[in-house]
């Protein structure tokens, strides 16, 4: 699944030969406010190539949406601020390039879906207006062409009767329906990579399934590399081609897909599996991971997850395990990798 | 939409009458004898007393009263006032410099309130923004006749840059200064809801989405922004234009403009209710006519308003 990209080798004589679609290196990002500095992203790294699906998993507060964030370049500043790292979009950093070069990637090659469609449309404007303001602004269309692609596009995501609906506004369509307005928007332009933040968590079961389908299939069709953030392993399991788990701001796993569910490398992963709920536990308890998740202004000593970890020894609780290779393709950030998988 | 705009045209009706019934009852209740006072010290012959009063219909009951006054009125006739004015001619006399008086308030107050309160919303917590939080503050909390009087004498008097009063006739000159201190207060309550209600939907959700949608930061502040910012000021501004006009008797009191305002002032002094009740009756449609164009804007703004 390393499918290479070529590089426009007249930006930068020094990059490699080859690159990914996207990839984040080294990614810091603090947010610094009155009660402290918090690191929302401590020196996180994945990647994602062109038809591949990348599971960002994580706990509510674990960092999974600012390294988003800091791709689309929306991170509240301040009081977010990137402190370091480096986002490559076809080779080149994106953090480094003016605002302008910026907003062109920015929606038309990389664009994001959020989790709240209803909140996440402008209520005042007609879906319509929304999508064919993307072709208006990074086309240069007119306003009826771009209604004419926003009913393609709405066509496509498959909202029933789409020129009829093109001049709804978000209120009169169902939370499911949003979302596809919301896809539709994002694909507008035909991306290389899309975002997706956590884009059925507000949405019935039902609904769910259709919407990750919808995702896969516009996934085939455009081959587009897709970043799922999620906090469902379940949803994972079915879609994602590699998996990185983050815990406390930072990436504590990576893993393709297959392997991960047959042996975790690290604690807290195999605590999410636990976690699940599975038709074959019927009637038996669920087994959550204990505590909570780490407040980011105190993020505990040694490994971060040691207060939550049955496996913690003391040097969890003074060393910060750095994430290591523990096979090919596969990094762990645990100091007993090897040993508590073979448990 | 224009089935509701007939139905609230209706129910302007029942506020017609409710308003006129109780200001008249009100005006009713003052103790004293209107006629009597209308003579002053001068004594008066009580024949002249009758005639007068039984004019007026003043020895009537309060119900019989208010039936001669509001069939006159239905009729097109707002009655006359003691002296035999007609009460039209007073309003058409008096009204017009009250309406510009609050015209050229409420076009400070949009213009001035409304950038002010958009500039410190973009730049929040910033100089600016503490600068204009700070100053809304202290307008506010001052009463406008002190504002009024410290205007008149710091900027009419000391400085000399305005005219201490409009004049006779009074000039658009003459209005700016009573139009600033009117405006004043309303103007720094737009600029803290502008500023506000801007700093709040900077924060949202679609905002965020806008920017993603690699829009420049005009168009994401421009379009996605202001239009949901704007929602609660307009609110506020259409209905303090009718304000503006009721609530200038003192702004026209402290800079000597013979306007509604100061009318309907000396026509409760003179226990006048055929003035009093015709002008506050022209204010109180006034102020539903601008209650109405609120809700219909409302709908304009906000797809999600409807009206069936």
């Amino acid at each position: 699944m390393t499918k290479v990209t070529p590089l426009d080798t007249a930006y930068d004589p020094h990059r490699p030969e080859t690159a990914v679609l996207l990839e984040v290196r080294d990614l810091e990002v603090e947010f610094r406010m009155r009660s402290g500095t918090v690191k929302a992203s401590n020196m996180v790294s994945y990647h994602v190539d062109k038809g591949e699906t990348l599971a960002i998993v994580g706990e509510s507060g674990s960092g999974k949406t600012v390294s988003a964030q800091a791709i689309m370049g929306i991170i509240d500043s301040p009081p977010g601020f990137v402190t370091g790292g480096e986002i490559l979009f076809r080779g080149k950093d994106i953090l480094q390039m003016e605002e302008k070069e910026r907003r062109e990637i920015r929606g038309d090659r990389i664009s994001m879906i959020f989790q709240d469609a209803l909140t996440a449309l402008n209520p005042v404007f007609s879906v319509g207006w929304q999508i064919a303001e993307m072709f208006r602004k990074h086309r240069g269309m007119s306003k009826s062409d771009g209604y004419k692609r926003a009913i393609e596009l709405m066509d496509l995501v498959k909202i029933p009767s789409a020129s009829e609906r093109v001049n709804a506004y978000p209120h009169e369509f169902s939370g499911g329906m949003r979302q596809r307005v919301m896809i539709a928007m994002a694909l507008a332009l035909d991306p290389d990579v899309l975002i997706a933040d956590e884009p059925t968590t507000a949405l019935d079961v039902t609904v769910q399934a259709q919407i990750m389908e919808l995702l896969a299939e516009l996934q085939q069709q455009t081959g587009m590399g897709l970043i799922l953030i999620t906090h469902d392993l379940g949803v994972v399991a079915e879609v994602a081609d590699r998996v990185s788990v983050m815990y406390a701001a930072e990436v504590v796993e990576n893993a393709d897909i297959e392997e991960l569910f047959v042996r975790p490398y690290h604690p807290y992963t195999e605590g999410l599996m636990r976690s699940l709920v599975r038709p074959d536990h019927k009637g038996g308890r669920l087994s959550p991971i204990k505590g909570s998740p780490p407040d980011l202004l105190a993020i505990p000593s040694g490994c971060p997850f040691h207060p939550r970890c049955d496996y913690a020894q003391d040097i969890c609780r003074t060393d910060d395990p750095p994430l290591r290779v523990i096979e090919e393709g596969r990094t762990s950030a645990c100091h007993f990798a090897e040993v508590f998988s073979d448990e | 939409m224009t089935s509701y705009i007939i139905r609230r045209l209706g129910q302007f009706v029942l506020v017609f009458f409710a308003a006129t019934l109780m200001i008249y009852a009100m005006v009713f209740a003052i103790p004293g004898d209107p006629i009597r006072a209308l003579a002053g010290d001068k004594p008066m012959p009580d024949s002249l007393r009758q005639t007068l009063t039984q004019q007026f219909h003043l020895d009537e009951p309060f119900l019989v009263q208010y039936w001669y006054y509001i069939t006159g009125v239905i009729q097109g006739d707002l009655g006359t006032s003691f002296n035999n004015r007609e009460v039209t001619e007073i309003i058409s006399e008096r009204f017009p410099r009250t309406l510009r008086l609050a015209i050229y308030a409420f076009i400070i107050e949009v213009i001035i309130g409304v950038s002010a309160g958009i500039w410190a919303g973009i730049r929040k917590d910033k100089f600016f923004d503490s600068l204009v939080k700070v100053s809304t503050v202290a307008v506010i909390s001052v009463p406008i006749f002190v504002l009024g009087f410290m205007a008149q004498l710091i900027i009419g008097v000391r400085l000399g840059w305005l005219p201490v009063t409009a004049g006779n006739p009074p000039s658009l000159y003459g209005y700016l200064l009573p139009a600033i201190v009117l405006a004043s207060v309303s103007l720094a309550y737009v600029a803290r809801l502008t500023r506000s209600s801007l700093v709040e939907n900077l924060r949202s959700d679609y905002v965020r989405t806008a920017k993603s949608k690699g829009l420049t930061q005009r168009r994401v502040i421009g379009v996605h922004t202001f239009r949901n910012s704007l929602i609660p000021v307009v609110t506020f501004l259409a209905i303090d234009l009718g304000a503006l006009m009721g609530g200038a008797i003192v702004t026209e009191t402290i800079f000597n403009i013979p306007g509604i305002g100061r009318a309907v002032y000396e026509a409760v002094l003179a226990q006048e209710g055929n003035v009093v009740v015709g002008i506050v009756t022209v204010l109180v449609i006034i102020y539903a006519v601008a209650n109405l164009v609120v809700d219909v804007m409302y709908a304009v703004l906000d797809p999600r308003i409807r009206y069936d």
